[in-house]
């Protein structure tokens, strides 16, 4: 640590050298940060998920719908503790590129689904006594800038109501949000019995159900149990684990991780070839002085330290920069992008993987310099000064 | 009856350049007594520069002995060699090399990094020797703001900070006009008439080796004496 | 002209001595392809993505939706309705047969052959009209579907990137099976990412009695749209939207290829920026290496302009010898690859390939040539200013 003086002055020895040295490692890490939020986006729904939540779709196509009598059938099944339903509204704000997801269930069994989800108690309470009452997460609200009491008008795009007109409009009976930083709380609820009552075609169904298995239970063995309930009916069924349901719509965008690892890796690819070059840059300059320190009493094995701490100096300055920064521009723009990408999120294991990378690129920038620091000959260095 | 302080014995040092062998040292002997002010004095290319190397623990002999104290620095391994030149010999180049990037008080300070003292100890000790060479009122400056002869002071202050009993100079004047480099040969001899150093200085300038006590030619890797006046 | 000479020549010594500072020079030049080669990876993948959906709309077919239908997914039409929008003026009639197809599709379960996973597939029923709607579809191998059997043809595309849909094979959805009798070409564009079957036996299978989605009709000429337009509006009997198939089909693709701009273009200026370092890094460097020569440069009468300039000629050629460099690499690695992903509208898989076009190519090369032109600038503004006599002591 006493060296830390000597590494320091070292490291600003040509001033303009190294502040644009740290500025390349610091745009590396933010661009790191960045994509490691977009892939987290994408993929980091599978991390919400319940183990012990079951998701249960028709089995030709999600898009197919499920009779509501199928309810107290699940209900009855063997492991089963509790179990709701959902279905897609697919209908905007004003106008056509205001979506954001709204789906009809019942109040009291979605909440008791969901215990992440916060909700005043006495707005869940008036939501169940309002017929036409909707709730809508934090982050819609804030979006919006709705408040409770508002009247709040969406129009159909695919369910026509039964007097032929597309305009749906609910009042908001309270605001859930949520603890969580990495869930997202972009969209509305309405009540079901309203829905399927008001609704032109397709009374007595709902899109998909949602479980909880029974504390012990498999859940496994449930899903396999639900399936073969409902097999060779009019309506088969496909049940997963809420992780899996979650895992097939990400994988159907295509291999996101892939191309971020891709892009990232011609990122720290020229960040090496930048952080090695002023590395190696550095040492050519001062051979003698460093042949000086030998004689000093230097060992060879503390002049390749001294090195390769100037090479982990300016690493992790610029990296730390880089992943602070990202870090506050993710969480700023996270409310922003709600709607547009849900879960614009920095996880923890990303925070980890960047330090860990700010180690490696601060040791292969410097270790073939140290290297050569640490072999050099004090007499013929000398010799040539 | 003075101590010696130093020993070469029967010492060869033969350099191989591809297949050609250059023997700059040849079958050595030399004994220098404690407090002894010696120049060395010969044509480029005669070894002196590798006799201070010796001496000095930074090369090792292809045979014979290099005694410096109680150490055996041609049985010494690199590691056991660096340790030992941080408190036991200074070096003094023609060319200072200071860092640049170092104040002259840093610059000083530099070799106690290698000791267990704490910043204010290494600081005391940095400013004594500035004292000693006359420069406490540069101890801030940094090298590219001295003169030549302010540098080489500051580099004999680094050379002597940590106490070593001997000094090494190659060349000390030799990039120095007459004035500094009188300067400089007079701190040299207080050093070692006062503070007791022994010194040993290659130079190719008549005037500068009669600062020493004596002055010893090298020529093709042998010594000869010619008692100073 | 003499400035010019000048210039040109102190660029040129510039250059012959660029071999010394190969190490400084590479990373500036490695650091704008690396640029400009994600650049053109991330666009083009909005660029083929587009190219497939717009390709798909014909200016001569019109499609009817039910009014306030984002896509056809949302899109209900009765059998009464596909009646009256075939008989509207407008639409191109064979004989006394008007062209048109009424069609409905469903999302069926296909796995993707890069993941082995399943992916949403869209299953489209059309009439017999199907092939002279939609421009330049035909069959490629095998034959037609016959109507009233379990028969289905599969486009190319879909084909190449779901398993299972060689001609000859059977799939099973549900609990029904179908044989895949034959493979469409329609030009690569968003057509060629789905199977199609007889929509009457489509109905059939997924109980939907009599009901489509749409309605493509082949339009007498493009102009006569604003006829049928304006008579399907005055209709009371029915409540459509009549739209350009072209138009339709760019509103589908709008979503996704606003994403992939919306994350890829501040993200491409990221990098741009990271370039720019790694060539001022390069540039300073460079100044500083050849201090004595430029003072002498200087001494011999060379202006500081002649400097500034030969310095940021150095600076520009390098990166654009970068943009260059990653501009063909991004053409000979992601041109024509293909790959698929769901699009949110039609909530199915649409199989593209990557496009890097010209107008890509152009756009990296401005940027290199912008990053090259400012990472040149203030070290030129350096070189230019240097005191000769200090630089020529610099020995």
């Amino acid at each position: 640590m006493k060296y830390f003086y000597l590494v320091w002055k070292n490291a600003w020895r040509k001033k303009i050298r190294t502040t644009l040295t740290i500025l390349s490692v610091f745009i590396a890490f933010l661009l790191f940060s960045l994509l490691s939020a977009i892939n987290y986006a994408f993929t980091g729904g599978v991390d919400l998920a319940d183990a012990e939540r079951l998701v249960v779709i028709e089995k030709i196509s999600l898009i197919n719908p499920l009779p509501i009598s199928y309810m107290d059938r699940i209900a009855a099944i063997e492991g089963v503790q509790e179990v709701m339903h959902l279905s897609w509204f697919g209908g905007y704000y004003q106008e056509p590129r205001n979506q954001f997801p709204q789906f009809p269930t019942d109040p009291y069994p979605y909440f008791a689904m969901y215990p992440e989800l916060d909700i005043p108690a006495e707005q869940l309470e008036a939501w169940s006594k309002n017929r036409t009452g909707a709730v809508v997460g934090k982050d819609l609200a804030d979006q919006y800038g709705w408040k409770l009491g508002d009247r709040l008008p969406i129009i159909a795009t695919i369910w026509t109501k039964a007097d032929g007109s597309t305009n749906w409009e609910f009042d908001i009976e309270g605001i859930f949000s949520t603890s969580d930083p990495r869930g997202s709380t972009a969209y509305m609820l309405f009540r079901y019995d309203y829905f399927d009552e008001a609704r032109a075609f397709g009374q007595g169904t709902v899109g998909w159900y949602t479980l909880r298995v029974r504390n012990g239970a498999d859940p496994i063995q449930v899903a396999k149990a639900i399936d073969l309930q409902f097999a060779n009916s009019a309506a088969e069924t496909k049940t997963s684990t809420e992780a899996a349901f979650a895992q097939s719509f990400t994988k159907q965008f295509g291999n996101i991780a892939l191309i971020v690892t891709l892009v990232l890796g011609a990122v720290f690819f020229t960040l090496l070839l930048v952080s090695g070059n002023t590395m190696s840059q550095s040492v050519r300059e001062r051979i003698p002085e460093l042949a000086v320190l030998k004689t000093l009493g230097f060992t060879d094995r503390s002049v390749l330290g001294i090195v390769l701490s100037e090479s982990m100096l300016i690493t992790f300055i610029g990296g730390a920069l880089g992943l602070g920064i990202g870090w506050l521009i993710i969480k700023g723009l996270a409310s922003q992008l709600a709607a547009f990408l849900p879960g614009f999120y920095l996880p923890a294991s990303a925070l980890i993987t960047g330090v860990v990378l700010m180690i490696i690129a601060g040791v292969l920038a410097g270790i073939f310099p140290a290297a050569k620091a640490m072999r050099l000959s004090i007499v013929d260095a000398l010799s040539r000064a | 009856m003075t101590e010696t302080l130093a020993r070469l014995e029967n010492v060869s040092r033969t350099y191989t350049r591809g297949k050609d062998k250059v023997e700059v040292l040849h079958n050595l002997n030399l004994s220098i007594p404690k407090s002894d002010f010696i120049a060395i004095m010969g044509p480029s290319g005669s070894g002196k520069t590798t006799l201070l190397n010796l001496l000095g623990g930074l090369d090792k002999p292809t045979s014979g002995s290099v005694t410096v104290g109680d150490a055996q620095l041609s049985s010494m391994s690199n590691s056991q060699l660096s340790r030992w030149r941080s408190t036991n010999v200074g070096f003094i180049f023609q060319f200072y090399n200071l860092l640049p990037v170092l104040s002259a008080q840093k610059n000083v300070e530099l070799p106690l990094l290698l000791t267990r003292f704490g910043s204010a100890e290494r600081a005391r000790r940095a400013s004594i020797a500035l004292d000693i060479v006359g420069l406490s009122d540069r101890a801030k400056h940094y090298p590219r703001e001295l003169s030549g002869g302010q540098e080489q002071r500051v580099a004999i202050a680094r050379a002597i900070v940590s106490d070593p009993s001997l000094l090494l100079c190659d060349e000390p004047t030799g990039d120095l006009d007459r004035e500094s480099a009188d300067d400089i040969l007079k701190l040299l001899q207080t050093l070692n008439r006062e503070h007791n150093k022994t010194i040993i200085m290659v130079t190719h300038d008549a005037q500068a080796a009669e600062y020493a006590n004596r002055t010893l030619h090298c020529d093709k890797g042998t010594l000869e004496t010619r008692v100073a006046a | 002209m003499r400035v010019i000479r000048q210039i040109l020549a102190v660029t040129w010594l510039n250059l012959r001595n660029l071999p010394q500072r190969m190490a400084s020079s590479a990373v500036a030049v490695v650091g704008v392809a690396a640029v400009v080669l994600v650049f053109s990876a991330v666009l083009s993948m909005a660029k083929g993505f587009e190219r497939t959906m717009v390709s798909a709309g014909s200016e001569d077919t019109a499609i009817v939706l039910r009014r306030g239908a984002t896509s056809e997914l949302n899109s209900g039409l009765s059998n009464e309705q596909m009646l009256i929008v075939s008989n509207a003026p407008g639409v191109m009639k064979d004989g006394d047969a008007p062209i048109i197809s009424a069609e409905l599709y469903v999302v069926v379960d296909v796995k993707k052959k890069s993941s082995n996973t399943d992916a949403n597939v869209p299953f489209r029923g059309v009439q017999a009209s199907a092939f002279d709607v939609r421009k330049g579809v035909k069959i490629s191998e095998g034959r037609m579907f016959e109507p009233g059997k379990n028969e289905i043809i599969v486009g190319l595309s879909a084909q190449r990137e779901f398993v299972g849909l060689d001609v000859d094979s059977t799939i099973k959805f549900g609990q029904t099976e179908w044989t895949v009798v034959g493979s469409f070409d329609a030009d690569g564009s968003v057509s060629e990412s789905e199977l199609w079957t007889d929509i009457v036996v489509l109905q059939g299978a997924y109980r939907r009695g009599n009901s489509y989605q749409s309605v493509r009709v082949r339009l007498e000429s493009p102009a006569s749209l604003k006829v049928l337009q304006d008579t399907l509006d005055l209709d009371p009997r029915i409540d459509v939207e009549v739209q350009n198939e072209r138009d339709y089909y760019a509103g589908q693709a709008e979503g996704l290829t606003r994403f992939i701009r919306i994350v890829g273009y501040p993200l491409t200026v990221l990098m741009a920026v990271g370039a720019l370092f790694g060539a001022l890094n390069s540039m300073y460097s460079s100044v500083s290496v050849r201090g004595k020569e430029i003072a002498t440069l200087r001494a011999l009468g060379f202006g500081p302009g002649t400097v500034l300039l030969s310095t940021m000629a150095e600076s520009t050629l390098l990166a654009l010898v970068g943009g260059l460099i990653g501009g063909v690499l991004a053409f000979l690695v992601f041109n024509g690859f293909q790959v698929s992903t769901l699009n949110g509208p039609s909530f199915s898989q649409v199989v593209f390939n990557f496009a890097v076009t010209g107008d890509l190519l152009i756009q990296g090369l401005q940027a290199a040539l912008v990053i090259g032109i400012v990472g040149g600038f203030f070290p030129a503004m350096r070189a230019a200013r240097l005191p000769v006599a200090a630089a020529l002591r610099e020995l």
